[in-house]
């Protein structure tokens, strides 16, 4: 697609804030020559606006290249654009981004799921062949199941998250979208590696386990109140589709995996509100001028972050205060070892972890916006792979009427391979 | 948790926010906060849970220059929003 055309089929999705102009491939030979490629609204790509969905950095041009970006580059990429994303990615359904709303190519009415919506819009309506987003709870996993596309969170510490504009930093991880797993494979395979200026980047060793086919379900887990029928109905043919690839399924309970998802909102909001601290109106970005310095700061940060970002601030600020610390985030960080510990152990059992991707189909806009926590509990089967560290993909599963779903596969640190080989195989592609 | 708890809370933060919007998000913290104080009841620490289940390392860079000096300073203090010379400009703060 040339950039007009993407404009004009853009107008009623919204995926992009910005189409970029020329061609940034540094090769016509590499392993991503000729596929043109989105990327979320917080990447940093040298010379161009990053804006991260907020209003706060509405007029901030990228001093630098993402790891990322530079390796995109050299593998023959063609960065096309920049995509709409909940602000600071603190989002499931684009409708945080201070630029508006992402719809589901899908479905007009509904949302694109997020926060990385407008990668997997992109993705979806064939405006580009790939997408990176950003993934903290669930970022790139679920918009991709609402959309029907696929998407990979890989093991933290895989890819650099040099340029990435930092929300949770213990759980944020970069991954692609894609039309197929192979599409998703080839992106993995260039971005990923160590990096000097990410100094939690490193080289997961491969085990010597053989891949032996085995799948676990945590039962009482995807039973959760809350799950739809239709998401349940999907998830039980799935997992006919996997016994008839010769695949074997076992029952399996993690006593603490329930706890994931309050685990994750008392741990990410803590670390956003530190990592925020840094939009103060001096260095970079909004300013906005009160009485004095410190009236500044209040002025600057008040205008700039839109209400999801103040909200989550906030109770950042309140869970890590003296006398809630122990009882909050010193718990929220205990909880967080045990589950990681439950999940590593299974997989000396079992090669992945099958679970729904979202507990329902892609929602009409505006359906869960004035109730948080309702929106939070999107991330119900996501959060696991941020806590622990481990690697998951979503991959398309059908549909809900018109609605795309996913199922989620995950796997121990370093395994994507796995992800990969029963990925191609539920989705019959050739390996 | 009460208008005034997050009031104060947002000050700490340095965000300046309404009266109504402290009153809302008073009781939206109330729910999340119902939720989330879950992780109470998980009783971790009989298990001694001293080390992560996950590998960890530091990376550190050897000593020496990083870079010339001066090469990325046009681009960084571009981006502020207030400047003097080669300097981001600032109030006075005493």
């Amino acid at each position: 697609m040339t950039k007009e055309e993407i404009i004009t089929k853009d107008k009623d999705i919204h995926a992009f804030l910005e189409v970029f102009d020329g061609s940034t491939a540094l090769t016509t030979s590499g392993p991503l020559s000729g596929k043109t490629i989105a990327i979320k609204d917080n990447i940093l790509f040298e010379g161009h606006k990053v804006s991260a969905g907020s209003k706060i950095l509405e007029n901030f041009t990228a001093p630098y290249d993402a790891t990322v970006i530079k390796k995109l580059k050299e593998a023959g990429a063609v960065i096309i654009g920049r995509t709409n994303c909940d602000e600071f990615a603190m989002g499931s359904s684009t409708e945080n981004s201070a630029y508006g709303v992402t719809k589901n190519p899908h479905d007009l009415e509904r949302v694109a799921g997020g926060s990385s919506g407008g990668s997997a819009a992109a993705v979806a309506s064939g405006m580009a062949d790939l997408a990176l987003g950003s993934d903290t709870g669930g970022s790139i996993r679920q918009p991709a199941a609402l959309c029907g596309v696929v998407g990979l969170k890989p093991t933290y510490g895989r890819v650099s998250r040099y340029g990435l504009i930092a929300m949770a930093s213990s759980f944020d991880q970069i991954g692609p979208f894609g039309k197929s797993v192979s599409d998703v494979e080839a992106v993995y395979n260039v971005i990923k590696g160590e990096d000097p200026m990410d100094s939690t980047t490193q080289e997961f060793p491969i085990s010597n386990f053989q891949f032996s086919k085995k799948i676990g379900i945590p039962k009482n887990f995807v039973e959760s109140e809350g799950v739809s029928e239709e998401v349940k109905k999907n998830f039980a043919e799935a997992i006919e589709k996997f016994k008839s690839l010769g695949y074997e399924i076992k029952e399996i309970d993690l006593p603490n995996i329930q706890y994931s998802l309050p685990v994750y909102y008392i741990i990410m909001p803590a670390e956003a509100s530190s990592n925020l601290a840094r939009f103060d109106g001096v260095k970079y970005g909004l300013h906005k001028d009160g009485e004095n310095i410190i009236d500044d700061y209040f002025q600057t940060r008040g205008e700039g972050f839109g209400l999801e970002v103040r909200r989550r601030i906030i109770l950042g600020t309140y869970v890590l205060s003296s006398g809630y610390y122990d009882e909050y985030y010193g718990k929220a960080v205990e909880a967080r070892r045990l589950i990681t510990r439950e999940l590593r152990n299974l997989f000396t059992e079992v090669d992945l972890m099958l679970t729904p991707t979202t507990p329902s189909p892609a929602w009409k806009i505006g359906e869960k916006s004035k109730n948080p926590l309702e929106m939070y509990l999107e991330d119900i089967f996501t959060v696991h792979a941020n806590i622990s560290g481990c690697p998951a993909i979503s991959l398309p599963s059908g549909f809900a009427g018109k609605l795309p779903l996913g199922i989620e596969l995950t796997a121990d640190l370093g395994r994507e391979d796995n992800l990969f080989t029963a990925g191609k195989e539920f989705l019959n592609e050739p390996y | 948790m009460d208008k005034d708890k997050v009031l104060s809370l947002a000050k700490l933060a340095r965000i300046e926010i309404s009266d109504s919007e402290a009153e809302n998000l008073s009781h939206e913290f109330d729910t999340i906060l119902g939720y989330v104080g879950e992780v109470k009841s998980i009783k971790a620490n009989s298990l001694k849970l001293t080390a992560d289940s996950f590998p960890l390392k530091n990376v550190m860079r050897g000593d020496g220059e990083g870079h010339e000096s001066g090469i990325y300073t046009e681009k960084l203090l571009s981006e502020a929003p207030a400047r003097e010379g080669n300097y981001i400009k600032v109030k006075k703060i005493l």
